[in-house]
């Protein structure tokens, strides 16, 4: 593709502000100088570091393999000229004056905004627990550095609360590391949210195989320190107690939307909803023209799935839907794109290479299709109502594309192949996704339904309030 | 059997340390690159690539080797002005 310089009509005298200092960010402002705006351009973040990649700092860089600051991301040449404000929280927006409010008290103008504040690590919800010495999360660099320099340190016994991706891939390097974990699961098996169950029990079993001692239907009531305010003990909801030093909260994302709570747009737990063409909406549903959104915080409609808001937690949606926000801050309105990418995401531990295309959740069946589920290397099929929805791999990467392009085409489900390979018949199985109403922490693909704003409003005119 | 390697064109290339970018969903794992560059580029297990993605300079030749060779062309080598080497696919 190339855009370089292709009809950007905002004009080079506007100022545009991406809150968001990470790789939604970041791709979106390489975006927007390469389809020709040339104009002021800030970037607001509220680490201290210029954009960095996330994915290996629950694997490689946990291990010790890669260090911290090597997952620094490269950076284009035509940011040359952009304005870094590194270290400050956005904390307020004003739409009337068109103003963010930085923690620091400086407010930032802008004409054209876009919302990049993805997500953070759900923190432990008793704080004075939160608190002890060798009870970590994991979301950001420091946060890796700071485990990874614990976990050489050859703690007893590691205790991951949550079974999640990160959850998941952090028993992993501790296994890899050779250091005894424990990790408890609220679901009926790791991985539950995002697979569904069929798919997690062999999850469940492939970690076992690997040494975890899994507990799953549990969940930790409480984090015991010593008189010095170290970690000594876990308690579990069945009664049992864990002796470690070493907890890792791995409970899921929370989206950064507070600070645009009062700010009049349609942001809240599950993000920032927009249109397809990445503008978000107000709180009454209403799409507003100088404020667009990309990356983990974003909550945006999906074709493939009845048109139903979709919120991810993925590396390659923030790059996809970066790039389909920036080129529409800049373009003629009618060369607006929509972002219709299929969602795709990869995760490694225990030796396998997970990879998922589409939606599994959506789904309500599941079939192996290729491969053994036993061997952990297959391919999982998921579908609704005679509809593939989604696929998952197991250390079966070549397949992916192919599926990707059935689920793109809404092919039927259980698929059907031409050609040499034939997919082993079998039948579909339930694919027992927990209770949607139930909250669970390890679904980083979520259905948020259909309202754009999710929140009770009532619209009162202007002239009628009292 | 000999196999012409697939080569760069000699780039005017900045001094400092080089960049490596892999798309993740787009690795297939034909491991191409392992071979390259072995202390870049490892297979975890049987298929999940792991890779440092701010190597050593003494190699960039070999990661320079590794992206020409990816077959899914998934690895991105930048400099660091930001600018991207020229990599020449060689016949392979």
């Amino acid at each position: 593709m190339s855009s370089q310089g292709s009809g950007a009509v905002f004009p080079d005298s506007g100022r545009i502000v991406i809150v968001g200092a990470s790789l939604a960010g970041l791709r979106a402002a390489e975006t927007l100088r390469a389809e020709g705006f040339t104009g002021p351009l800030t970037l607001i973040g509220d680490e201290p570091y210029l954009p960095y990649d996330r994915p290996p700092l629950s694997k490689a860089v946990l291990t010790g393999w890669v260090p911290a600051e090597h997952t620094t991301l490269p950076r284009r040449e035509t940011l040359a000229d952009v304005e870094w404000r590194l270290g400050v929280a956005a904390v307020g927006l004003d739409l009337l004056a068109k103003q963010v409010r930085l923690a620091d008290g400086h407010t930032v103008a802008f004409d054209r905004l876009l919302i990049a504040t993805g997500t953070r690590a759900r923190p432990w919800p008793k704080q004075a627990e939160a608190e002890l010495e060798g009870v970590f999360t994991l979301r950001g660099r420091d946060d890796a550095q700071l485990l990874q320099q614990r976990l050489a340190a050859q703690p007893r016994r590691v205790l991951v609360i949550g079974g999640g991706f990160t959850g998941s891939e952090i028993a992993s390097a501790c296994c890899e590391l050779g250091l005894p974990v424990t990790v408890t699961e609220r679901g009926a098996a790791p991985l539950v949210g995002a697979l569904g169950g069929a798919i997690a029990e062999r999850v469940a079993l492939l970690q076992r195989q690997h040494g975890v001692d899994l507990r799953c239907q549990v969940t930790v009531t409480s984090l015991e320190g010593d008189a010095q305010g170290r970690l000594r003990r876990a308690h579990l909801s069945d009664g049992s107690s864990i002796d470690t030093e070493v907890a890792v909260v791995a409970l899921g994302a929370m989206r950064n939307t507070e600070w645009l709570r009062d700010s009049g747009l349609a942001a809240w737990t599950f993000g920032v909803g927009c249109d397809a063409g990445c503008r978000v909406f107000d709180i009454n549903a209403i799409v507003t023209d100088d404020v667009f959104v990309a990356g983990d915080v974003a909550r945006f409609p999906h074709p493939l799935y009845d048109y139903q808001f979709l919120a991810l937690e993925h590396s390659g949606n923030a790059v996809e839907q970066a790039t389909v926000a920036a080129h529409n801050m800049v373009c003629a309105p009618a060369d607006r794109r929509p972002h219709v990418a299929v969602p795709a995401f990869w995760s490694s531990q225990f030796g396998v290479n997970i990879k998922s295309v589409g939606v599994p959740s959506a789904a309500d069946e599941v079939v192996i299709t290729q491969g053994e589920l036993a061997d952990a290397s297959f391919v999982a099929a998921y579908g609704k109502a005679g509809q593939l929805v989604a696929a998952v791999a197991f250390n079966q990467a070549k397949w992916v594309e192919f599926y990707q392009r059935l689920i793109e085409q809404a092919a039927p489900f259980p698929p059907t192949m031409s050609g040499a390979v034939q997919p082993t018949p079998r039948s579909p199985v339930r694919a027992a996704f927990p209770d949607p109403m139930v909250p669970t922490y390890d679904a980083t693909v979520i259905l948020t339904g259909h309202d754009p704003t999710e929140r009770r409003v009532q619209w009162i005119p202007r002239h009628h309030a009292t | 059997m000999t196999r012409a390697h697939p080569h760069m064109t000699p780039p005017a290339a900045p001094s400092g340390p080089i960049h490596v970018v892999v798309d993740l969903n787009r690795c297939q794992a034909y491991a191409q690159c392992c071979f390259f560059a072995p202390s870049v580029f490892t297979l975890h297990g049987e298929e999940a690539l792991w890779y440092d993605p701010a190597p050593d300079q003494a190699q960039r030749e070999h990661v320079l080797r590794a992206a020409a060779a990816c077959p899914v062309q998934a690895i991105v080598v930048q400099w660091p002005d930001g600018s991207e080497p020229q990599i020449s696919r060689g016949a392979v």
